[in-house]
């Protein structure tokens, strides 16, 4: 939209580039500082997906085999908004997930856990002009790394999400209430902000669960927002 | 005001959502403009290849036009052209973006921009997305781009990809060390 820009996050909102209790940070961070560019044209446009491609069917990651996967069905619904608490519609919402017995149907996941061969693990949706998504699935299962010794990624669902423009794209990880194992990790406890990470933790939601079928969990997730323009970086 | 949702890495698995691996194929056949191909390599701070990163790219079509609604310019739409793609990197840390040289696109003070592509690079050990852009040595408005030019001169050159042959530019993505990519905060 032209005369206005994304406001810039707060330096405690996003987890740092080194992190060095998380390893693989380590030789992946750019040592020299980020430059600071206005936002132009380029990054206030962003991919628009064609919505034809995406289907109910996709945000059903239970209905893709001969039967239905093992493991603890569960709903997991939510809200995408802006900062200013505008729905962010018609947007394209992704997720991928390990199995209930913690493995990824992906050739490089070595741990010695079952795949489940009506498992696939990814899905996504489109927001509805309220923001609103929502998946039916079943719930991950933690699973050991090599990050340090007797290391346990806690239960957890991958987001990825685009919003209107370049800026406001998002990636992260959804997690459960109550797990133990969240205090012990470093990809959680990367995020500087304590309430920067209560905001990665899911909410069970009975209103959401399904009597008969399914818990519910409630996820809702917010990107950038905008604000009006400084003059010296307004585009043509 | 709401509070932002915090990044986190997309972890080594994400190709698990995708579709072809190793080449994000943004340009159809029948997409206006001149058609090349970007080749590069991802490496980290040992120069090792990163084989488990996903860049992804945005760019006007040829004629310096948006495939976006908040994109109000006159030029042409192409409908070929979404200008969006996925390259994840294959096992050698190499990616291919098959696509079109894009247009030139406004920039802050009425001017323009030089030819370029955004780029992020998420991978496993990356906790928040990476932002960079490309441009090209061979076009000459290059020199003289305005958020080119907020680069210290002696790292643009890691911005700009190399015309080799025919239709083909190379381009690597080094995350850390000696020439390491400038990333932008944006």
């Amino acid at each position: 939209m032209p005369g206005e820009t994304y406001r810039r996050p707060r330096d405690d909102v996003h987890p740092p580039r080194d992190f060095p209790g998380y390893r693989g940070t380590a030789l992946r961070h750019p040592r020299q500082p980020l430059v600071i560019v206005p936002q132009t044209l380029s990054e206030l446009t962003g991919p628009v997906y064609g919505h034809a491609s995406v289907t109910t069917a996709d945000s059903d990651l239970t209905n893709r085999g001969s039967a239905e996967p093992i493991g603890e069905r569960i709903i997991v619904e939510g809200r995408v908004i802006d900062e200013d608490g505008r729905a962010v519609r018609d947007s394209l919402v992704e997720l991928w997930q390990a199995n209930a017995a913690g493995r990824y149907a992906h050739r490089v996941d070595r741990h010695d856990a079952p795949l489940d061969p009506n498992f696939t693990g990814a899905g996504r949706a489109i927001t509805d002009s309220d923001g609103r998504y929502r998946f039916v699935t079943i719930k991950p299962g933690a699973y050991p790394w090599l990050n340090h010794s007797n290391a346990w990624r806690p239960s957890h669902i991958h987001f990825s999400l685009w919003g209107p423009s370049f800026l406001t794209r998002l990636v992260t990880q959804m997690y459960f209430p109550g797990d133990p194992l969240l205090a012990l990790d470093p990809i959680f406890n990367s995020v500087p902000d304590p309430r920067g990470r209560e905001r990665l933790v899911s909410s069970f939601d009975l209103s959401l669960t399904q009597p008969e079928r399914a818990l519910g969990y409630r996820f809702d997730i917010v990107l950038r927002g905008r604000q009006a323009t400084p003059m010296e970086t307004r585009h043509g | 005001m709401a509070e932002l949702t915090p990044f986190q890495t997309v972890g080594p698995f994400f190709s698990i959502c995708l579709g072809e691996a190793g080449r994000a194929h943004i340009a159809g056949d029948n997409a206006m403009g001149r058609h090349i191909t970007i080749e590069g390599t991802v490496r980290d701070g040992a120069g090792a290849v990163v084989p488990d990163a996903l860049v992804e790219i945005w760019q006007a079509n040829a004629a310096g036009r948006y495939a976006h609604p908040d994109d109000h310019q006159s030029k042409p739409l192409d409908p070929n052209f979404s200008g969006y793609g996925r390259a994840p990197t294959d096992d050698e840390g190499r990616f291919t973006i098959e696509t079109v040289m894009p247009g030139r696109v406004p920039a802050p003070g009425d001017t323009l921009q030089a030819p370029h592509l955004l780029l992020g690079v998420l991978a496993r050990g990356i906790l928040t997305r990476l932002v960079t852009r490309m441009y090209f040595d061979d076009e000459p408005s290059t020199a003289d781009d305005a958020i080119l030019k907020l680069v210290p001169a002696e790292r643009r050159a890691t911005l700009i990809a190399r015309h080799t042959t025919g239709d083909i530019y190379r381009f690597d993505l080094v995350l850390q060390g000696d020439r390491e990519t400038v990333f932008f905060d944006v």
